[in-house]
């Protein structure tokens, strides 16, 4: 494979590493609120995805830090073209990092409140915004880039519904799988409508992707109705998987209207050396960070409220 | 006012404000992992106690620093597309590293350790926030050998219009970087250090006002590290403060010149302490270690590089490059002076014991707080701003590195936002950071000790949430 294929290939690869992973803590951040009656509930959520959620944005930064370095014209025209809702998105993640950092070390209900709805917001905006944005790169036009922040903010909240019900215990459990199922009703028909983005004229392996994703979606309804939690969360990861891998090949070759990916790439020496850096360092990550997932997969309770730092 | 004077105002601010967390993160991170590893090899309790306190205060920054630097790597795409069009070739190659090998380090290792009190054997714990802990210095050394490109470029060809990289290692062991990571790392531990010395100042007084003689005992062990920690750190920086000067004179001649103020090509050169207070010669002796070399003055200079490069203005502001470097030396000078003071005056007695530490330096101690902190940012005043015009030197000029599709408007909407979310942050986290230090130590809710391997779902975190 040709280098700039190949470093297009790792770009699509850290951004749906990005989508799947903070994708479902995403939906936490936006579930916190409807899911937990309680203080030590709200905890509870929270825990879920406390030890790993930092880890997971840092599978965008290298993913723009990727593009950056390999493709600097798509870099600097998409994020200078979409200038105010990337503004808003890291709005967003910046409330939202601070607010889930401070949420346990602040000391009135009036702060945490204010936590609370710094980790809403700032979970909702980006989750939608990518969304958006990917949909106004591929189509051009405002109604589809609404119908893609939806489908993405949708995504986000079954993703991190099946979560918490496979990562929780009690009744935030049972909330869970019934929002799993509520969000669903949004995810599917806008995932549907999110297909007609792929160029009708577009490869068949392109539409086998993307149907593929749209049949993990309806598998994870099911699974989430059946109550198999593990097999639910591995479907809406699958369908995150698939959906950015179809988006990326409808991307190809102009990740930017009139932007082909060979005049936006670094020079094959650039690419060459950090291919070797990729390929070396890339497996120790998703090492370790797959051991992070090991050490706290046990599921979260609701423990009682006691005085924690 | 046109988009790119808002731009370059965005960038300052965010950039000064993400560096006022940034040395906390790199210095304090290190030295609770070094509190942590002293209770792991003693098991004396006061260890665990200011592990705890300042892992606390760490991690309240921590945010801080990771929210504010994902800003920095949008920044360049959104308002300077022209610069990153024009570099991303060689200066995405760090940042990229940077990211890969550095903050996936940082955050997965962090959260382990936040999470991993009563998960994890304790040796493998204490390994965590080391591994976090070198994780933001790797970190560090990328970010400054992209930043050493910008003002040395080095390894790179132009072609059509765009820098080409034609060696990593070059770019990676850039002489500026090589001075600039030691001086800037150094400067962090510095910060670090005087953030220590202030609280644990701070904490003395409080806990001798109450009586607590023992508790007095743990801060000043506390002290003590930070005190070592500062000086070691601060002379670190004299050296490569020192390497830097040398530099500069062969590579960034007019940022020193703007420095110094010397407006003419000079043998023998004096050192201009304030305006109109010149040691003769020094200057000259500082750059390159011979008294009576000439040193190139910025008129002389300005008219070269007009020369070379076409009709412009190739002086950065002389003024606050000129002040910047005096605030620099002396409120960094003034921070290692107060640590080998302190240092001096918690001698071992001759015959075992210690000496009472005079209430007097304990308020001292305070000001070890503000002045590396005004003393860094000064420093990257006199680093970027003495780099004006250009974001490349030689190469690229700022006015021509702004994005030409984003609007007046566009960067106005921006700039307000960031400038409204970071002034409500910084009030918030100098508020929540207050109130910790105000607290002290609490005490830890009883957690489960050692290895669950049974089925039982996992208690709450003790340190957070």
């Amino acid at each position: 494979m040709e280098l700039t294929t190949v470093w297009f290939v790792i770009i699509a690869f850290l951004w749906t590493g990005y989508f799947v992973l903070e994708g479902f803590d995403f939906g936490v951040g936006m579930l916190a609120p409807v899911l937990s009656r309680s203080e030590p509930e709200r905890r509870q959520v929270l825990t879920t995805i406390g030890p790993v959620w930092d880890g997971n944005e840092v599978w965008l930064i290298t993913a723009v830090g990727a593009m950056f370095a390999a493709f600097p014209a798509w870099y600097a025209g998409l994020f200078s073209t979409f200038y105010l809702p990337v503004l808003l998105v890291l709005a967003g993640l910046i409330v939202r990092g601070v607010a889930l950092e401070w949420r346990g070390k602040v000391a009135t209900d009036r702060e945490r409140s204010w936590c609370d709805l710094a980790i809403f917001a700032g979970s909702a905006l980006p989750a939608f915004l990518w969304g958006a944005i990917f949909a106004a790169v591929l189509t051009g036009s405002g109604p589809a880039a609404i119908v893609g922040g939806v489908f993405a903010l949708a995504l986000c909240l079954l993703h991190g519904a099946v979560f918490l019900a496979l990562r929780t215990e009690g009744p935030v459990r049972r909330r869970a799988r019934r929002a799993a199922l509520t969000a669903s009703l949004a995810a599917v028909p806008t995932g549907v409508a999110a297909l007609s983005a792929i160029p009708a004229g577009g490869s068949p392996l392109l539409w086998a992707v993307a149907l593929a994703a749209m049949a993990a979606l309806a598998s994870a309804v099911a699974f989430a109705w059946r109550r198999r939690e593990g097999w639910a969360f591995a479907a809406t990861a699958g369908a995150i998987a698939l959906g950015t891998a179809a988006l990326f090949g409808a991307l190809w070759p102009e990740p930017l209207p009139g932007l082909t990916v060979t005049e936006a790439a670094s020079a094959p020496y650039t690419l060459g050396v950090l291919t070797w850096i990729g390929l070396i360092a890339l497996p120790f990550v998703m090492g370790y960070q797959g051991w992070t997932y090991w050490v706290f997969r046990k599921r979260v309770a609701s423990a009682p409220l006691s005085k924690v730092g | 006012m046109e988009a790119l004077d808002l731009a370059r105002w965005q960038f300052g601010i965010t950039t000064v404000y993400h560096f006022l967390f940034v040395p906390l993160t790199i210095g304090l991170g290190v030295f609770v992992a070094g509190l942590q590893t002293a209770w792991h090899r003693t098991g004396k309790a006061h260890y665990l106690t200011l592990t705890k306190f300042f892992g606390k205060l760490f991690l309240i920054n921590f945010a801080m620093g990771v929210v504010t630097g994902i800003v920095q790597e949008f920044q360049f795409g959104m308002n300077w597309s022209e610069y990153s069009i024009f570099v991303g070739d060689v200066f995405g190659a760090p940042l990229a590293m940077e990211a890969l090998l550095a903050f996936f380090l940082e955050s997965t290792f962090l959260g382990l350790w936040i999470f991993g009190w009563d998960r994890l054997p304790k040796r493998v714990h204490l390994a965590t926030i080391w591994a976090a802990a070198i994780g933001s210095n790797l970190s560090a050394y990328f970010i400054l050998a992209a930043n050493a490109w910008m003002k040395h470029p080095v390894g790179y060809t132009v072609v059509d219009g765009k820098a080409r990289m034609t060696d990593l290692w070059a770019v990676l062991t850039n002489s500026t970087a090589v001075a600039q990571v030691p001086h800037v790392v150094g400067a962090a531990f510095v910060v670090a250090g005087g953030f220590v010395i202030a609280v644990s100042g701070y904490r003395i007084l409080r806990e001798r006002r109450a009586g607590n003689g023992a508790d007095a005992r743990t801060w000043r062990s506390g002290l003590r590290a930070a005190l070592v920690m500062t000086a070691v750190a601060g002379a670190v920086v004299a050296g490569t403060g020192d390497m830097s000067a040398k530099l500069l004179h062969e590579q960034q001649p007019m940022k020193l010149a703007a420095a110094e103020g010397l407006r003419h090509d000079e043998s023998g050169a004096p050192f201009s302490v304030v305006p109109g207070v010149e040691i003769p010669g020094l200057l000259s002796l500082l750059a390159t270690n011979d008294p009576g070399a000439v040193i190139q003055g910025a008129d002389d200079i300005q008219r070269r590089f007009a020369a070379e490069f076409g009709p412009g203005d190739y002086q950065p502001n002389m003024p606050v490059v000129f002040w910047s470097f005096r605030v620099m030396i002396v409120f960094g000078m003034a921070t290692v002076g107060l640590s080998l003071l302190g240092l001096w005056l918690t001698r071992k007695r001759r015959r075992g014991g210690e000496r009472p530490l005079p209430a007097w330096f304990a308020r001292a101690c305070l000001l070890a707080l503000p002045l590396p902190t005004l003393a860094v940012i000064a420093g990257w005043l006199l680093s970027e701003i003495g780099r004006q015009p250009w974001t490349v030197a030689g190469e690229l000029l700022t006015a021509a590195s702004v994005s030409p599709g984003v609007s007046l408007t566009e960067v106005a909407i921006s700039l307000a936002v960031f400038t409204a979310l970071y002034g409500v942050l910084a009030v918030a986290e100098f508020a929540l950071l207050a109130r910790y230090v105000k607290a002290g130590p609490q005490e830890e809710p009883a957690v489960r000790q050692g290895q669950d391997d049974d089925d039982s779902p996992a208690l709450q975190p003790t340190l957070m949430y």
